[in-house]
C-alpha cells in the first residue's frame, strides 16, 4: 500500500479491521439506515400512498384472472402504470394514481413496455377481442409480435383453493367478508357466465371454468374503479 | 496491508475441492443463463421462436434467464472466489468442510427449483425474487449455512486484520440476508401461492429496494471483493489507494441502499420517496467512480502487460464497464432522463452492459487465471482466452449500442407529436417494428458472447480433464503459492 503509515481515520480504520464482529455490526448499521427511512413512512397515513375513495377489491373471479397474469409473466412485457406525460394520457388515458393499487398483492407495475401499458384497458374492447386475441394477437392487433396463447382457452382455473387465497389476501389486508369467501365459487360461476352470455352474443362458444374466462374478467377490471373516481371528481388533481 | 497471504502456514490445509466445485458450477450455469438470454433475444425479434409451447413463452423464461445469471452464474463465482480467497487472507480453512459442501449442494439445489418451478408458470413476479415461497424459505436456510460458515472462519482467521476484500464480502453476506427476508414476507394460501403482506406502492417500493440492492449486493459489492483480491495478485502490483478504499467502501454501502426509489420516477409512489431516490442515485457515482479508479490505477506500471496478456485485458474491460453502467445508471436516474428511458430497452441496454461487462469480464478473467493454479494443470487451449475476450468485447457493444437505439427510438415515438397536436404514432405496433433491426443486432452480439462462453467451457472442462503438471513444484502452483 502507498500510504501505509497514514494516520487519522485510516488508523483508527486499521484497529476497525481488527475487529471483524464490530465491523460487521457497523456495515450492517449502515445498510439498514436507507432502507428504513425509505420504507417505513410509507405505513403512515401523511407519507404513504394515498387513498383513492371507491376503490374495491378483486372479485374472486379476477383474483384468479390475476394470477394466471402473474403466473404467464404477462407483466414482463406489459406495464400497469400510466405515467403523469401528455403523451402517456393521451395514448393511453388516465395517469395512474396511488390509491388505484391499493388492494394489489403483489404490486404488478412493470418496468419493461414490449407492448402497450394496461392500466386502462378495462372496458377499452368488447370480452370477445381479448378472447380473440389471446388465441390469435394478430386477428385483433395486426403485426403484434406477443405470442399466441391457445391453451387458455383449454386450461381450467382453479377453484378449489380459492377460498384459501382470499383468506391470505385478508391477512394482508384486503377487506373481504366471511360471506364474500364463503360464497367465492357461486360468485365466481355467476360472473364467469356473464363472461359466457358476452361471448356467446359475439359468435363464441365458451366453457365457464376455462383460464380465459378468469382472464377476460381481470382484463376488464384493470383500472375501472380508478377512471370512474376520477370522472366523478373524488381525486386530486395533478 | 497484506493482499497475498497464499501459503498456508503449517498444519493449515486449505480447502480447494470445494472452489472447484462453485467453479465448476458457475461455468455449466453461465452456458444454461446465456443460452436462454439468446433464446430470449430471438423470441423478441421473432415471436413464434417459442415453438408454441407455454413453458418457453418469453414472460415465463425471462425470469429463468435473470435468475441463472443473478444467483447461479455470478452467485457461483461470487462463491468460488469468496472460497478461494478468504482462506488465503486469513490463513485458515474453512469454519467448517459440512458447512461448505451443504452450502453448495443446498445452493445448486435451489437453482435446480427455479429452472422448474419458472417454466411452469410458478412465480411471485417480483423482479429477481420471483421464486415461489417454498424456494425461499430454502434459500434463507442455505443463506444461513453460508452466513455461518463465513462468520466462522473469520472467528477462527489466523490474520489479525481484515483486508479490503473481505469487507465486501461481508457487505454481501449481511445485505442480501436482510433483503431477502424483508421482500420475501409473504402469506402462503397454497404450496405454489403466497401474496405478499405489502400492497401496491409499497409493495413496490420494498421489491425496488430489493431488486436494486440484489444488483448492489449481489453484483457489485463482492465483485468489488473479488477485484481487489485477484487483480493485485494477478497484476502484481499493490492496491492503489488503501484510504480510497476505506472511503469508497463506506460510502458505497451506505448509500446504494437509498437508489432504488429511481425504478418508480413518474409512477403514483410518494413524490417525497421518488426524490430520495434520484438524489442518492446521482451521489453514488462518487465511490462507485472511487471503486473504479482504485482498480485502474492498481494497474499503474503494468498497462504493458495488459497489451499482451488476455487476462488483464478482461479484467480491464470489466473495470471499465463498471465505470461506464456506474456514470450511465445515476444518469438514467434524472427524472428528465428517466422519463425517456424509463420502459425502454435502455434499460436492458443499461444492465447488460453491467452483467455481461463487469460481472462476466471480470468472472472471466479470474476463472482463466484460477484453473491452471487450482487444478494444477495449463489451461488446454492456452490460445483461446483471446479470441474469447475479442468475441464477447464486440458482443457487448453490439449488445449496448442497438439497445440504445431501440430505446431512443421507442422512448421518443412514444411521445412524438405531430403538427396538430396528436399522437404521431398512435398505433404501438407501428413503433415495435421499427425495432426490429435493433432486436436482431442485439442477438448478434448476445451469439457471439455466448460463442465466447462456449469457448470457456470447452476449454475449462478440456483442461480439468488433462493430465496433471508432473512438475513439482509445477509453475502454475508456483505461482498460485507466492
Amino acid at each position: 500500500m502507498s500510504d501505509t503509515n497514514a494516520r487519522g481515520y485510516t488508523a483508527a480504520h486499521r484497529i476497525l479491521e481488527g475487529k471483524s464482529a464490530l465491523f460487521a455490526v457497523l456495515v450492517t448499521v449502515a445498510i439498514l439506515i436507507g432502507g428504513i427511512v425509505e420504507i417505513v413512512p410509507m405505513f403512515s397515513a401523511g407519507t404513504g400512498p394515498e387513498m383513492l375513495p371507491g376503490v374495491t377489491p378483486y372479485t374472486a373471479l379476477e383474483l384468479r384472472g390475476r394470477d394466471i397474469y402473474i403466473s404467464e409473466g404477462c407483466y414482463t412485457c406489459h406495464s400497469q402504470m400510466v405515467r403523469p406525460t401528455r403523451a402517456e394520457v393521451m395514448r393511453y388515458g388516465e395517469w395512474s394514481r396511488a390509491g388505484e393499487y391499493a388492494y394489489d398483492h403483489p404490486f404488478l407495475l412493470g418496468s419493461r413496455r414490449l407492448g402497450p401499458d394496461l392500466h386502462r384497458v378495462g372496458g377499452k374492447y368488447p370480452d370477445a377481442w381479448h378472447y380473440e386475441h389471446m388465441r390469435d394477437p394478430r386477428s385483433t392487433s395486426p403485426g403484434s409480435v406477443m405470442p399466441p396463447y391457445p391453451w387458455m382457452l383449454h386450461d381450467r382455473y382453479d377453484v378449489a383453493d380459492i377460498q384459501a387465497s382470499l383468506r391470505a389476501l385478508r391477512k394482508v389486508g384486503v377487506p373481504y367478508t366471511d360471506a364474500e369467501i364463503d360464497g367465492a365459487p357461486a360468485a365466481i360461476e355467476a360472473q364467469a357466465r356473464g363472461i359466457v352470455d358476452r361471448l356467446a352474443t359475439a359468435g363464441i362458444t365458451a366453457e365457464p371454468d376455462r383460464d380465459i374466462i378468469a382472464m377476460i374478467a381481470y382484463l376488464q377490471r384493470l383500472g375501472k374503479d380508478g377512471r370512474a373516481a376520477l370522472s366523478a371528481g373524488t381525486a386530486a388533481t395533478p | 496491508m497484506e493482499y497475498t497471504g497464499v501459503r498456508p502456514p503449517d498444519g493449515v490445509q486449505y480447502d480447494d475441492s470445494i472452489v472447484k466445485m462453485f467453479l465448476t458450477a458457475c461455468v455449466v450455469w453461465a452456458i444454461v443463463g446465456l443460452l436462454v438470454g439468446v433464446w430470449l433475444a430471438l423470441e423478441i425479434a421473432w415471436w413464434p421462436a417459442n415453438l408454441g409451447l407455454p413453458w418457453t413463452t418469453f414472460g415465463r423464461l425471462r425470469p429463468l434467464h435473470t435468475n441463472a445469471i443473478i444467483f447461479a452464474f455470478a452467485g457461483n463465482v461470487c462463491f468460488f472466489g469468496i472460497y478461494h480467497s478468504m482462506q488465503r487472507l486469513l490463513k485458515t480453512r474453512m469454519y467448517s468442510d459440512l458447512l461448505s459442501r451443504l452450502h453448495f449442494w443446498g445452493w445448486q439445489l435451489i437453482i435446480v427449483c427455479a429452472a422448474i418451478t419458472l417454466p411452469l408458470g410458478m412465480t411471485q413476479s417480483k423482479e429477481y425474487a420471483e421464486l415461489i415461497w417454498p424456494i425461499d424459505l430454502l434459500i434463507t436456510l442455505v443463506w444461513v449455512v453460508f452466513a455461518v460458515n463465513f462468520f466462522g472462519t473469520l472467528a477462527i482467521r489466523k490474520v489479525k486484520h481484515l483486508y479490503v476484500a473481505i469487507w465486501f464480502y461481508m457487505s454481501f453476506v449481511l445485505t442480501i440476508a436482510v433483503l431477502h427476508i424483508v421482500n420475501s414476507l409473504v402469506v402462503p394460501a397454497t404450496l405454489f401461492r403466497s401474496y405478499p403482506v405489502y400492497a401496491g406502492l409499497t409493495d413496490a417500493l420494498v421489491q425496488w429496494w430489493y431488486a436494486h440492492n440484489a444488483v448492489g449486493f449481489f453484483l457489485t459489492t463482492p465483485f468489488l471483493g473479488l477485484m481487489y483480491y485477484y487483480l493485485p495478485r494477478i497484476a502484481e502490483r499493490p492496491v492503489y489507494s488503501y484510504r480510497l478504499s476505506i472511503v469508497h467502501f463506506w460510502a458505497l454501502v451506505f448509500l446504494y441502499i437509498w437508489a432504488g426509489p429511481h425504478h418508480l420516477l413518474y409512477s403514483a409512489l410518494p413524490e417525497w420517496a421518488q426524490t430520495l431516490g434520484m438524489v442518492f442515485s446521482i451521489v453514488l457515482l462518487a465511490p462507485s467512480w472511487g471503486g473504479m479508479l482504485n482498480g485502474l490505477l492498481t494497474l499503474r506500471g503494468a498497462w504493458d502487460r495488459v497489451r499482451t496478456d488476455p487476462i488483464l485485458k478482461f479484467l480491464v474491460v470489466a473495470i471499465s464497464f463498471y465505470g461506464m453502467s456506474t456514470f450511465e445508471g445515476p444518469m438514467m436516474s434524472i427524472r428528465a432522463v428517466n422519463s425517456l428511458s424509463h420502459y425502454t430497452n435502455w434499460t436492458i441496454g443499461h444492465v447488460h452492459s453491467g452483467a455481461l461487462g463487469w460481472v462476466g469480464m471480470i468472472s472471466f478473467g479470474i476463472i482463466y487465471w484460477l484453473v491452471p493454479r487450482i487444478w494444477n494443470r495449463p489451461l488446454a487451449h492456452p490460445d483461446w482466452p483471446i479470441t474469447h475476450f475479442w468475441l464477447a468485447t464486440i458482443g457487448i457493444v453490439l449488445y449496448t449500442v442497438s439497445m440504445w437505439a431501440a430505446g431512443l427510438t421507442e422512448g421518443l415515438e412514444w411521445r412524438a407529436f405531430d403538427e396538430a397536436g396528436q399522437l404521431k404514432f398512435p398505433n404501438f405496433v407501428e413503433i415495435v417494428h421499427q425495432l426490429a433491426p435493433f432486436y436482431w443486432l442485439r442477438l448478434l452480439g448476445g451469439l457471439m458472447y455466448f460463442t465466447g462462453a462456449i469457448m470457456l467451457a470447452v476449454n475449462f472442462f478440456q483442461t480439468i480433464a488433462g493430465a496433471a503438471s508432473t512438475a513439482a513444484p509445477a509453475p502454475a502452483a508456483a505461482a498460485a503459492s507466492r
